[in-house]
């Protein structure tokens, strides 16, 4: 039964220690419960940034992964168990976060994003929260998330260091597409699977997307909206740089040459993944 | 003397260092000490026509030199360089 505040008892008790910040309060609790999140990516960072927003009490949590569960996920990908392994990632995650809070809807999606379904992947949902491995979707995800002018959190990693930014180009800050206009030749980065990943990055890296995520729903604090946050691991060291709207970026600039999603891997002439490393590394 | 900040995926260029000091009045100069210490570096950074590749972006303290000068931006002993390259994983 509710109470008169609009929350059940049980909620009462399970958001407490939100409730009773003047920020998040119970105006800010139903505003987080009345917001859907996309999550780019069951891995490293989704893992993390997926098990806060739903204990956040996130109202719907759509999860976008293509992969099955590997053994060689677990050191990192803390939304998959050994029992999982074989198992598609988006039933994985939609179990775990289930059960770590019955209140959020999770929606799994399996699919790998391209320039069809996109837009209407995200057209029903509030934030999106990029947490992919490979530049193709980065791009994908920026260019679909302008075109409907929603908020991405936008979170990535390399070794031992990672970077955090928010992009709301539709609301004046800069996109990827300012900092990075066009996506490295295939090659220029290597990914995780060859580079390596030290386990405990993504952790720090996909929960402060889940902090940037709950402050622009709530509206609260200074959000990284035309900064960039660097993690550097090993030194434990956090930089932060400024990142300008370019009048002349090829999305959100005055003349604008990217109107339409690409598919960077046709556009390359390479596969832009393995099949067993989208979205998830 | 100017710092600057290898990122991960560069220091296999600069034998695992994350710093370089370096001398240089201006960027494209220190981009020419950074490739005759660590060659490689010029090539990572520029394209053939002797601009900055446009996946990588280069701070000059906090600021992108795209917007700020450039290669001919000038550099001052306390000023950090930082290379940021364009990263995915995930």
């Amino acid at each position: 039964m509710a109470s008169p505040n609009g929350f059940t008892p049980d909620q009462v008790a399970r958001y407490a220690r939100h409730l009773i910040l003047p920020e998040v309060g119970g105006k800010g609790q139903r505003k987080l419960m009345g917001t859907s999140v996309l999550l780019l990516g069951a891995g490293g960072l989704g893992s993390p940034a997926g098990l806060y927003l739903a204990a956040a009490g996130i109202g719907k949590i759509g999860v976008v992964d293509f992969d099955d569960v590997d053994a060689s996920n677990l050191q990192r990908q803390i939304l998959h168990g050994v029992e999982d392994i074989g198992r598609p990632k988006t039933e994985s995650a939609a179990d775990r976060l289930q059960s770590m809070n019955p209140d959020v809807e999770v929606v799994g999606i399996r699919e790998h994003l391209n320039s069809t379904n996109a837009l209407d992947v995200f057209k029903d949902y509030d934030i999106v929260v990029d947490g992919t491995d490979n530049f193709p979707t980065r791009y994908l995800a920026n260019d679909a998330a302008h075109f409907l002018g929603k908020p991405l959190v936008h979170g990535a990693i390399f070794r031992f260091e990672g970077q955090v930014s928010l992009f709301d180009s539709a609301h004046g800050t800069p996109c990827y597409r300012c900092l990075h206009p066009e996506p490295p030749p295939p090659g220029a980065s290597p990914s995780c699977a060859e580079a390596g990943v030290f386990g405990v990055l993504p952790g720090i890296v996909g929960s402060l997307m889940a902090f940037e995520t709950i402050k622009k729903i709530l509206g609260i604090g200074e959000s990284l909206g035309g900064r960039l946050l660097l993690f550097d691991g090993l030194d434990m060291q956090f930089r932060e740089l400024k990142l300008r709207k370019n009048p002349r970026c090829v999305l959100c600039g005055e003349n604008p040459t990217v109107t339409q999603l690409i598919d960077y891997e046709q556009f390359c002439g390479v596969p832009s993944y393995e099949p067993s490393e989208q979205a998830s590394a | 003397m100017a710092l600057v900040r290898i990122p991960g995926p560069l220091r296999t260029l600069s034998q695992g260092d994350s710093t370089v000091e370096l001398k240089a009045s201006d960027l494209r100069q220190a981009i020419e000490e950074l490739d005759s210490r660590y060659p490689g570096f010029k090539d990572r950074l520029l394209d053939p026509s002797g601009n900055l590749r446009q996946f990588v972006n280069v701070y000059l303290n906090d600021e992108d030199v795209r917007f700020s000068g450039g290669l001919d931006a000038k550099l001052d002993p306390k000023d950090e360089v930082s290379i940021i390259p364009a990263v995915a994983g995930g």
